[in-house]
């Protein structure tokens, strides 16, 4: 039967809309034109001068400080609840699903005042430890999730197994579960790292002076800044990203052979 | 099966977890409440006693037009993100699956770049020097003195922009379960391609429907950085007003009243999201149960 063209329209008309102002922005990040617009040919100085603003690399550094001490803490974090999730159907866990479940759909905006009152109401110095507070509440929502959503196809008879033959629980995390659920927890981890090298808006809230991360800088030369540097460092963020994403693509791939090998 | 027999062993796994969320999620939001009752102290801190004062400030005749606007734009920019993704997921959907999984790359990538970066290849196009204006200008399409940033129309866009692909993801993962032999059993039976597609194809996914809804309106009810970098003056939404009152006239107790409004604003939706997420999870847990 012949399908209308509509939908295929509709969707080639939506690809160009996702990439043509990424592909314009990546083409003018090599555009010798001070501001964008028609090519005057190409060049590489906006990555010359980008590798010489000293707080850029500031800037990284805290990103990168925040984001690892956010993805360790929320991935052991997020592990451990979607197991009790996963194990235990009472009252306790239908709060601790809610709690979990809340940080996601509730507004960036809201999230971030609400922090920056908590730290303001206990007079907390704000800065890169306020920063990272925040990421590792909403990091460990997403980890638990995607964790949570792995052991939907987790096969609890292994763990019995094990325990019938008398392995102990740390044996059994160590050699039965963690093996098992490895490429979840890295696929959690990964989102968590993302998320909070990208966050802008609760970072924009609870941050102080001295604690500029890239998104942060990203902003702030948005307001100010050469639009053409803009460009050339959002195409090696783009880059970065595309790189962390793949691998986190590679990695969710690999989890078919585990299964198979359960089966 | 085995299990702990224990019951402190539970509470002691969950406790981590729930402990952190209690202390960084659910006090803070009470918090927002609360402070929305408190005076404004000196130096941008909270004053002292309790006070209505933020409550009756609501009242400004600038903020009934802000709300509006918010309401506005979020709602058209959700409605167009689902007219947009249902095609896109039900063309997705026919796909052969090794060529599915590529595409679906494709929709995920640009929501993996960072949301600053979107806006900010926006702004540049829309600029008065920027490509779309040029190529506009060259179709005749505007006069050259047109200003398309800083407007409802810019946030309008970029909102989309941004939240499309969230609304892709939940309506494509609905429209792969659909059984698409009934729209051709109601082809056979003399519905036409429009009738079939809203009568058997629109209820078959409408769980993806109503999924994205939320995901698309409730961010697009808080944004803050759209409306700052690509909006004006003219086109403030309730995020800016609330940072506005933080960072500028750094009046906590205004900016909690305001926030404590948005909150009430977005939990009309979410309060029907989370029914529907904890009766699937108590149904989930049912079955196990049995």
């Amino acid at each position: 039967m012949k399908r209308s063209r509509f939908p295929l329209l509709i969707s080639v008309g939506v690809m160009l809309f996702f990439y043509l102002p990424i592909f314009l922005l990546v083409v003018g990040s090599f555009n010798d034109s001070r501001y964008g617009g028609p090519w005057r040919g190409f060049t590489l100085k906006w990555y010359e001068r980008l590798l010489t603003e000293r707080d850029i690399w500031a800037a990284t550094e805290n990103t990168l400080i925040i984001a690892l001490v956010s993805t360790v803490v929320a991935t052991c974090l997020g592990t451990i609840a979607a197991w009790v999730l996963h194990r235990y159907h009472g009252a306790l866990q239908r709060t601790h699903y809610l709690f979990m479940y809340m940080p996601l759909v509730v507004p960036d905006i809201l999230m971030g005042i609400s922090l920056l009152l908590l730290f303001v109401n206990f007079s907390a110095k704000l800065g890169l430890t306020t920063i990272t507070l925040a990421h590792i509440t909403f990091c460990t929502s997403y980890v638990t999730l995607v964790v949570l959503g792995r052991l939907q196809d987790f096969d609890n008879n292994v763990v019995d197994a094990a325990l019938d033959l008398g392995a102990r629980w740390p044996r059994i995390i160590w050699n039965v579960i963690l093996p098992m659920l490895g490429p979840g927890i890295a696929s959690g981890a990964l989102l968590a790292f993302t998320l909070s090298v990208d966050d802008f808006i609760i970072t924009f809230f609870v941050c102080g002076p001295g604690s500029t991360t890239l998104p942060l800088y990203v902003y702030s030369s948005m307001k100010h800044g050469s639009p053409t540097i803009i460009n050339a460092l959002c195409t090696i963020f783009m880059a970065v990203t595309a790189i962390i994403v793949i691998t986190g693509q590679f990695l969710m791939n690999r989890r078919q052979p585990v299964q198979q090998l359960r089966s | 099966m085995k299990k702990h027999n224990k019951p402190y062993v539970e509470w002691l796994l969950t406790l981590p977890s729930l402990g952190w969320l209690t202390l960084f999620f659910i006090i803070p939001t009470i918090i927002v409440f609360a402070i929305a009752f408190k005076p404004a102290g000196v130096n941008g801190g909270i004053g002292e006693g309790w006070t209505l004062e933020s409550i009756r400030n609501l009242a400004q005749p600038s903020y009934p037009e802000i709300i509006f606007r918010t309401i506005w734009i979020s709602v058209v920019a959700t409605a167009v993100c689902l007219f947009l993704s249902t095609p896109v997921a039900y063309w997705l959907a026919l796909q052969p699956p090794q060529r599915r999984q590529w595409l679906m790359l494709l929709i995920i990538l640009p929501f993996w770049t960072n949301f600053l970066i979107r806006i900010f290849a926006w702004k540049t196009l829309l600029h008065s020097e920027g490509w779309l204006k040029y190529a506009l200008v060259s179709l005749g399409l505007v006069s050259p003195d047109a200003i398309l940033l800083y407007n409802s129309g810019a946030i309008l866009v970029v909102l989309i922009y941004t939240y499309l692909p969230f609304a892709i993801l939940p309506i494509y993962a609905a429209a792969e379960k659909f059984d698409f032999s009934l729209i051709d059993a109601a082809h056979d039976l003399g519905a036409s391609r429009i009738h079939a597609f809203f009568s058997i194809f629109v209820p078959g996914i409408r769980t993806g429907l109503f999924t994205a809804l939320m995901v698309v309106l409730i961010p697009a009810l808080g944004s803050y950085a759209i409306p700052d970098i690509v909006g004006g003056a003219s086109s403030e939404m309730i995020g800016n007003k609330i940072a506005q009152r933080t960072f500028v006239d750094r009046n906590l107790p205004h900016a909690s009243a305001l926030s404590a409004c948005l909150a009430l604003a977005v939990l009309i939706p979410m309060m029907i999201s989370l029914i529907g997420r904890d009766r699937r999870f108590t149904k989930k847990t049912g079955g196990k149960k049995a």
